[in-house]
């Protein structure tokens, strides 16, 4: 589903990515970990379309098309989300409002009829009962003096309405208290299927305990340095990153 | 935003799609202003005598005056010699006529405007008066209205048929002298719409007048008159639209709202003067004297404004609150794209006891705009228990642009209480970016944004309007992000 080969971002003069692969399937679950300022963030916002990180060399195919020509708008409706590690405050824009307005424009791409407001009502007020959010956030301006775990349990609710192909968790642990940790790892689980492929990004393996993956990999330097099982989380755990780094580095001078 | 973010600048700059040109023969006096030019102006609109001597003074007030300095806009100088005061299609250069006798060019242009003139095709609900260049050309539901006692029809006719209601509330409200464009107004005026709602009286629909500039070098000089008697309301709604030409024009427009006891006057206006090109070429100069004077006790009278058009906005519609219990309102959106320029406000004039007044103002600015908000509150000496509460909002979209706040506060009473309250805010790049990744467009996400940012005056239009006004910002932000 999602192919990436060699890529190389910068962001200004500093280059983040450096010469990352992955090899992501319809299905799978894949877990990124690595330290602060391995590039973790980097990747998922280059996935979403971010402009201000450029692309100097390698591919990114999704689905057989060249993800990086497309618009930030087209990758979200053709199935691409990416749940924010901060979420943005719109103010004067009320959650329906943003909400539906989303929803719509992934219906209209697909070819769907468009909700009107009392079906979109239905839809949305199911989806949070099953995150845990008060109706009242609806009528609230997006995310605007949302606490922390509110704020996450929204982009939970976005996701869980989008219905998206690919899914991109950008830290969405961080900050949370257990039980809110444990809503949006259900959130998340839910929404797992055959069809559908999920990237959680963590510095924390303590998520990893709630949505299980697949395959774990380590960002290291601005590239995969490690790649196992779900065991490979818990030596980290154990470890730490340091080992990993002082393996890129020896990789590193090899290569040198 | 970065020079690095192509989908977020792939906005196009759209067409100011008003700016057409009428091919219609028209009558129009030489260019310049002299004594001689307004006797000429009042004798083809066959005016009685006292207005005639009205504007001549006015025109020597004028001569004795100079221009105010002290906005925050630029300009270079005007050639007050170089206008032509008085423009009008040859048709209806004979005065008032039947909407059968109207030249079809001119009523396909309101068509094409989106104002259709024949009340046939006229939503029920809302009547038109139709101002091209000088004159008044049609005014439709005017026999409706008059079966209860409304006047609605143009400032001409208004002086002909009921000439002891001009005399008797002209000049009231702003004086010839109230300031420089004032005073020429009150000199040249050549048409604009006048209503009286007498007393008693809810007006059955909504009135509105929409302003049409079409000829070359002409300034556009209306006067708009309201006069609500006692316990009478009114809602009334203005648009303007002008056509592209690389020159500036003038419109120096003087409106006074007079209500009487338990009167009501609701008076919004959406303002789309054609604003220049984008880089500050042409568009109209939109220097207006606007002003209600709350004469009786608890009479209201409420400012709703959307501010779009024009290269230059300069504009105060203010509220003088006399009547005890009286209350003013000012809802303000203005938006200055590109190299526009707006400066406005409102002024709050407290006098009457346990007068409140109230006001939101918003102010976009994206491109290389230039967005004032000016305002006044006064409570004079014998004004008790007088409240105002004001807010005062800036949203900037891009770099380059500016917005400014010079509020002023005179209390001159004690028991004065006056608050308020100023934001300014930034479309930021994060907030496209989040709602892009959900699925919307730049132009929907900005646009989203800024529909939110002005929701609170917004919701103070009356309802077709309001959506009107939703789209003329989307349109008019085009291109201001990139």
């Amino acid at each position: 589903m999602l192919e990436i080969k060699d890529l190389h971002v910068k962001i200004g003069q500093k280059e983040i990515l450096r010469g990352l692969d992955l090899s992501v399937g319809a299905g799978e679950v894949h877990a990124i970990m690595g330290p602060n300022g391995s590039g973790k963030s980097t990747l998922a916002q280059v996935l979403a379309g971010r402009e201000n990180f450029r692309i100097k060399s390698g591919s990114i195919s999704w689905n057989g098309r060249d993800l990086t020509s497309m618009p930030i708008e087209e990758r979200a409706r053709e199935g691409l989300f990416m749940a924010f590690q901060y979420p943005i405050e719109i103010p004067g824009v009320s959650n329906a409002y943003f909400l539906r307005a989303a929803v719509n424009a992934v219906r209209r791409h697909r070819g769907e009829p468009e909700l009107d407001a009392m079906d979109f009502l239905t839809l949305v007020k199911a989806e949070m009962k099953q995150v845990g959010m008060k109706e009242e956030f609806l009528y609230r301006s997006v995310n605007e003096g949302f606490s922390g775990g509110e704020k996450k349990r929204n982009e939970v609710l976005q996701m869980s309405l989008l219905q998206p192909s690919l899914a991109v968790l950008d830290e969405t642990d961080s900050g949370l208290d257990i039980d809110a940790l444990r809503v949006v790892a259900e959130g998340v689980n839910r929404l797992r299927s055959p069809d559908r492929a999920l990237i959680v990004i963590t510095h924390y393996q303590r998520l990893l305990d709630y949505i299980v993956p697949d395959h774990v990999h380590v960002l290291s330097g601005g590239r995969i340095a490690h790649s196992g099982g779900r065991e490979l989380a818990l030596e980290l755990e154990e470890r730490g990153y340091g080992w990993i780094k002082k393996e890129a580095v020896q990789d590193k001078e090899a290569s040198a | 935003m970065d020079n690095a973010s192509p989908n977020i600048g792939s906005f196009l700059d759209r067409e100011y799609e008003a700016g057409f040109v009428t091919e219609v023969e028209s009558v129009s006096l030489p260019k310049g202003l002299n004594e001689e030019t307004i006797r000429q102006l009042s004798a083809r609109k066959r005016e009685p005598e006292f207005m005639l001597e009205w504007r001549l003074q006015a025109y020597r007030r004028w001569l004795e005056m100079e221009t105010p300095e002290w906005a925050m806009v630029h300009f270079p100088p005007i050639d007050f010699q170089d206008i032509v005061y008085y423009s009008a299609p040859k048709s209806k250069a004979d005065g008032p006529k039947s909407l059968d006798e109207v030249d079809p060019e001119l009523l396909r242009t309101y068509e094409k405007l989106g104002v259709p003139l024949h009340e046939r095709a006229r939503l029920a609900g809302v009547a038109v008066d139709a101002v091209f260049d000088s004159v008044s050309v049609a005014t439709t539901f005017r026999k409706q209205l008059a079966e209860v006692g409304v006047i609605f029809c143009s400032f001409s006719e208004a002086v002909q048929e009921h000439p002891e209601l001009v005399r008797k509330y002209l000049g009231t409200v702003v004086p010839p002298g109230d300031n420089f464009y004032a005073a020429l107004n009150s000199a040249v005026f050549s048409d604009g719409s006048f209503v009286f709602i007498p007393k008693g009286v809810r007006c059955p629909m909504e009135l509105s007048t929409y302003f049409r500039i079409n000829a070359r070098d002409t300034g556009q000089f209306e006067r708009t008159l309201i006069i609500a008697e006692e316990g009478a309301s009114v809602s009334y709604l203005e648009g303007c639209t002008a056509p592209m030409r690389d020159e500036n024009q003038l419109h120096a427009a003087v409106v006074e709202l007079v209500a009487l006891d338990d009167a009501k006057i609701k008076y919004s206006t959406v303002q789309n003067w054609y604003p220049g090109d984008k880089d500050g070429k042409g568009g109209i100069y939109n220097f207006v004297t606007k002003r209600g004077d709350c004469r009786g006790a608890r009479s209201r009278i409420s400012w709703t404004q959307v501010e779009t058009g024009s290269a230059i906005t300069w504009k105060y519609p203010s509220v003088v609150l006399r009547g005890d219990d009286s209350v003013g309102e000012f809802y303000s959106v203005a938006l200055s794209n590109h190299r526009q320029q707006a400066d406005t406000g409102t002024k709050m004039i407290h006098m009457g006891r346990n007068t409140s007044s109230t006001i939101i103002s918003k102010g976009i600015s994206a491109g290389h705009g230039s967005n004032t908000y000016r305002g006044l509150v006064r409570v004079t000496p014998k004004a008790e228990n007088a409240r105002n509460y004001t807010q005062c909002d800036s949203l900037l979209i891009g770099k380059e642009c500016a917005a400014h706040t010079f509020p002023t506060i005179e209390a001159q009473n004690p028991s004065a209480h006056v608050e308020h309250e100023a934001t300014t805010s930034r479309v930021s790049e994060d907030q496209l970016f989040y709602a892009m990744q959900r699925g919307l467009s730049a132009e929907d996400a900005v646009s989203m944004i800024v529909n939110g940012f002005c929701k609170e005056v917004f919701k103070e239009l009356p309802m077709e309007f309001a959506v009107e006004a939703q789209k003329l910002l989307g349109v008019s932000l085009e291109g201001s992000v990139g």
